[in-house]
């Protein structure tokens, strides 16, 4: 498979004080990565370094050999070839659901309207919230608004698709319906890198585990390996804080 | 026939040209609120938004400014520009003048305070949200910064616009035949035949005053009520 997007050297500093120290990742098309990593240990500032949201300090990150740098002008095609899911609920608020999803598509891709609608629709049929596209947002859970996010960036046909810990801030029984979908995405064979604490939905989705600590990438193995053989001392320390003993 | 029309003075409002010239003195009043309140606004987004970019600068001067508004009495204001200004500086204005200065002085930095509010309460994930979309810095303020901001910003202004209505019955301090000055000069005239004009009259300018600011402020409820979220 071919690579789809690559990482070197790369380098973030917030205020003079390192948070990334230097990161090299490659991802095939159709692969799933998972970043999983402490709190505080950069994986949430890696994945916005890849699509320009933050300035990195060196290194190159780059979509099909096409460099993508904060400060360059060709940054917003690489914005609608990554798609990104936040954690909190980003839906503009003024906006219908359905609004919320047809915005960039049509403003940016400049795709015909009723086309665009009726994908939409099929989306968010497919994630089970076609009879909520007239409602509001805050008429939605938030599980409910995950969903919509992650719609609203597919429709968009990214050539990747990056998630920010999007179940991080929801009520536990939410949790599962906004990783069903994930996990169904994976399935299909889209590229994802996914930062995530839940460390079952991690083994069950990735092709590959990425453990950060420290602004560094400790390891990087298949889920099985890592979850039942961590190699290293601080992801054997990781794994064991998820576990209790009565 | 002494009615209760009469004890309470509502008599002398169909005396002669009375009652027109009562609606007469509250379009003065309302000329000089509806002049100072578009200024007040053109001149308040462009500062809020100029106070929102965070210049050290700007906000040294705009928080002087928001400040001798915050402290000084409107009626102070006033007099100082009136009869103050036109005379250290030999210029000649108008009463008329001098309100909308005084006012407009007062609507911009109340304005620019509540555009500048708005603006900053957008949570930053709007703005990163909308580029990781691809929108561009102008497409992300056209469809997603500005409609809220107005959204929130909307409900309040309309507030600050009965506030400047109600606030315009100072001017009569400075000679202006407003609404509450000729409601005072027909009591006076009236003195004789119809000594309890005053409740009559200062009854009707109360109801007049409702009548122009109850439908804004209820605009104002509505707006709040469907723009929630």
């Amino acid at each position: 498979m071919e690579d789809i997007l690559k990482v070197e050297h790369l380098h973030k500093e917030f205020d003079g004080f390192s948070v990334l120290n230097d990161i090299n990742i490659t991802v095939k098309k159709g692969e799933v990565v998972v970043v999983i990593g402490p709190s505080g240990c950069g994986k949430s500032t890696f994945l916005r370094c890849l699509n320009g949201l933050e300035e990195i300090q060196d290194g190159r990150v780059s979509l099909h050999d096409e460099v993508i740098n904060p400060n360059k002008k060709n940054l917003r095609k690489t914005h609608e070839k990554i798609g990104m899911v936040f954690q909190s609920y980003d839906l503009f608020p003024h906006k219908t659901i359905l609004q919320n999803v047809v915005l960039a598509p049509v403003k940016v891709q400049k795709r015909n309207k009723d086309e665009v609608e009726k994908e939409a629709r099929k989306l968010l049929e497919r994630v089970g919230l076609v009879s909520k596209a007239d409602n509001y947002p805050r008429q939605l859970s938030g599980g409910q608004k995950q969903r919509v996010a992650i719609v609203r960036a597919m429709i968009m046909n990214p050539e990747i698709l990056l998630f920010d810990e999007v179940t991080a801030a929801l009520d536990p029984e939410m949790v599962k319906e906004v990783l069903d979908v994930v996990l169904s995405l994976a399935k299909e064979g889209r590229t994802m890198i996914i930062v995530t604490h839940e460390m079952a939905f991690a083994r069950a989705v990735a092709d590959r585990i990425v453990f950060i600590d420290g602004g560094d990438i400790v390891e990087e193995s298949s889920p099985e390996e890592f979850f039942e053989n961590p190699k290293s001392e601080r992801a054997k320390r990781f794994l064991d804080s998820f576990k209790y003993i009565k | 026939m002494n009615s209760i029309f009469e004890t309470f003075g509502f008599d002398v409002l169909l005396k002669g040209s009375n009652m027109i010239r009562l609606f007469e003195g509250l379009l003065v009043a309302l000329k000089i609120s509806i002049i100072s309140v578009v200024i007040s606004i053109v001149l308040g987004i462009i500062l809020g938004v100029l106070m929102s970019l965070k210049n050290s600068v700007i906000n040294a001067i705009s928080r002087v400014y928001l400040e001798i508004v915050r402290i000084m009495p409107q009626m102070v204001l006033l007099f100082i520009v009136y009869f103050g200004a036109t005379k250290a500086m030999n210029i000649n204005l108008t009463a008329e003048t001098a309100s909308v200065i005084v006012f407009s002085f007062w609507g911009t930095a109340e304005m620019s305070d509540l555009v500048r509010g708005s603006l900053i309460s957008i949570p930053l994930i709007q703005y990163e949200s909308s580029e990781a979309l691809g929108l561009s810095k102008y497409q992300t303020y056209l469809y997603v910064i500005i409609p809220q901001t107005i959204r929130r910003l909307l409900p309040l202004s309309i507030n600050l616009i009965t506030r400047m209505i109600k606030t315009t019955s100072l001017v009569m301090m400075i000679g202006i035949v407003e609404v509450l000055k000729v409601g005072q000069q027909i009591i006076e005239a009236n003195r004789k035949t119809s000594p309890n004009a005053a409740f009559g009259i200062f009854a009707t300018i109360f109801i007049l005053y409702f009548i122009a600011c109850w439908p804004i402020s209820q605009l104002s409820k509505y707006l709040e009520k469907k723009w929630e979220n």
